[in-house]
């Protein structure tokens, strides 16, 4: 990739070069100026900025880890790492609840893995867990990153998620929302952890995934 | 402060100050972003004598429910002076000064943030001062505006500030704390730097309408000196981000 990235800062004046406004831009008086710190990408048309920081904003079609915080009736109340709980109707759950049984399914403190089935332009967020593989998640360990970190995690075309999983022979799930869940044994989990952080903190020096790989093995040993 | 008689020379002969500084110059200034490792956004500074800390937490939930807007973000700043941060010990929690303070850095700072896009939430900044030295309120504004900045909250530009005043009927930038002590105005001033709006004007003290014209026009000259510091702060800690993206 030899296109320039570079880091662009709120109110600074950006050359659109022809391309439309996207993400993270504003007009002001004809000209386009940056909202929020991150890196100014060009594709299909669209000037964007990356973030490189900052909450979770939910987007449609994200699968995330979230935790029920509240029982309704008809609807659970998730929170999912972003600014606003996230509701979850009966309706959109793989059970037939009856009204008022909502909490024979799903318990305040009970994990989930959920997709975002909308959000409106009021930033009003709605789940659905009906599709295959989201589910009520048992046993296992959470951790939290910054969203942003989330693609590090995962790797290019999942290759580091692979690795930890393949190296520890844990099972991890990694939510959009930068919340994690680990299953393995208590050594398994304490060592993709330990992953977890070197990529957090190392992921902009080159060689990242030898290094994980180096720490993964060493601890394999035992020591 | 208010023009006290007393025999202090603020000013000498050669027109230098009682620090060493000619009558336009800024004192030395530090900012740092993303210190924090649990806030959302974070900053700190170090001007003249001056240490603050800001931190930034959201958007996040508005509790007490009561005080959200369904149409836009609330943005609340907490100033606070730490009990160690003067001379004499200050006695802790908030009193009159530190209210209008975090009243007039709300407001400064909810000019510049795209509220609109967070509707229900509420963003919250802390300014610490750790140690006072007189314009601690610019100090702490332009410190929270990094902290926001670090925080990834969509705004239309940073907010940067400088104060000006008057000290042996002369007037002069960036008062110290002798010189706002004994001093006869001071006169704390905030910007926009792109499109140079006001965002924060007070004054405590007397001087003309000439006086306060020369000396606004040297606060704004010197936040915009101020405003590339905080550029260079917030650039330094993330262009090692940037390159890792480049890997990808």
């Amino acid at each position: 990739m030899d296109k320039i990235r570079e880091i662009v800062l709120p109110g600074d004046e950006i050359d659109l070069m022809g391309n439309k406004p996207g993400n993270g831009i504003y007009i002001d008086n004809g000209k386009a100026y940056v909202e929020y710190l991150g890196i100014k990408t060009i594709k299909s048309g669209y000037v964007n900025i990356i973030p490189l920081s900052g909450r979770y904003q939910p987007q449609k079609g994200d699968k995330v880890i979230g935790k029920v915080v509240d029982i309704m009736p008809s609807n659970w109340a998730v929170d999912i790492n972003a600014p606003y709980l996230a509701p979850l109707h009966v309706n959109d759950t793989p059970w037939k609840v009856d009204f008022g049984d909502t909490g024979k399914y799903l318990n305040v403190g009970d994990t989930i893995i959920a997709k975002i089935m909308s959000v409106n332009e009021v930033k009003q967020v709605w789940l659905t867990m009906k599709e295959p593989g989201l589910r009520k998640l048992e046993g296992g360990h959470i951790i939290t990153v910054s969203p942003t970190k989330v693609p590090r995690i995962i790797g290019k075309d999942g290759s580091m998620i692979k690795m930890l999983k393949e190296m520890t022979d844990s099972r991890i799930y990694v939510g959009q929302n930068g919340v994690i869940w680990i299953d393995g044994s208590i050594d398994a989990i304490l060592k993709v952890v330990g992953a977890i952080r070197i990529i957090e903190k190392e992921a902009h020096i080159i060689g990242l995934t030898d290094r994980v790989k180096d720490y993964l093995s060493k601890n394999k040993k035992g020591d | 402060m208010g023009g006290m008689a007393t025999d202090i020379k603020l000013i000498d002969e050669n027109g230098k100050r009682i620090d060493g500084r000619s009558f336009d110059e800024l004192r030395p200034i530090k900012i740092e972003a993303g210190i924090l490792e649990r806030a959302d956004g974070s900053a700190y500074i170090e001007w003249g004598n001056n240490k603050i800390i800001a931190a930034v937490y959201g958007p996040r939930e508005v509790y007490p429910k009561h005080m959200q807007d369904p149409s836009k973000a609330i943005l609340r700043a907490r100033y606070n002076m730490a009990a160690f941060s003067v001379d004499e010990r200050k006695k802790p929690g908030p009193d009159r000064r530190s209210i209008e303070l975090s009243l007039v850095i709300s407001n400064a700072l909810s000019s510049v943030v795209l509220l609109e896009q967070f509707p229900r939430t509420a963003i919250d900044v802390f300014i610490e001062v750790l140690q006072a030295d007189a314009g601690t309120r610019i100090a702490g504004l332009t410190a929270a505006s990094v902290a926001l900045a670090d925080a990834g909250i969509p705004m239309k530009d940073l907010i940067v500030g400088c104060a000006a005043g008057k000290v042996d009927d002369i007037v002069v930038l960036d008062l110290n704390k002798e010189e706002d002590n004994y001093g006869q105005a001071d006169l704390p001033v905030a910007i926009i730097p792109r499109t140079k709006e006001l965002v924060l004007f007070q004054m405590d003290g007397d001087m003309t309408f000439e006086e306060i014209e020369r000396g606004l026009k040297m606060a704004i000259d010197a936040s915009m000196k101020v405003y590339e510091l905080q550029k260079e702060a917030l650039k330094r800690k993330y262009i090692n981000l940037a390159q890792e993206d480049e890997q990808q």
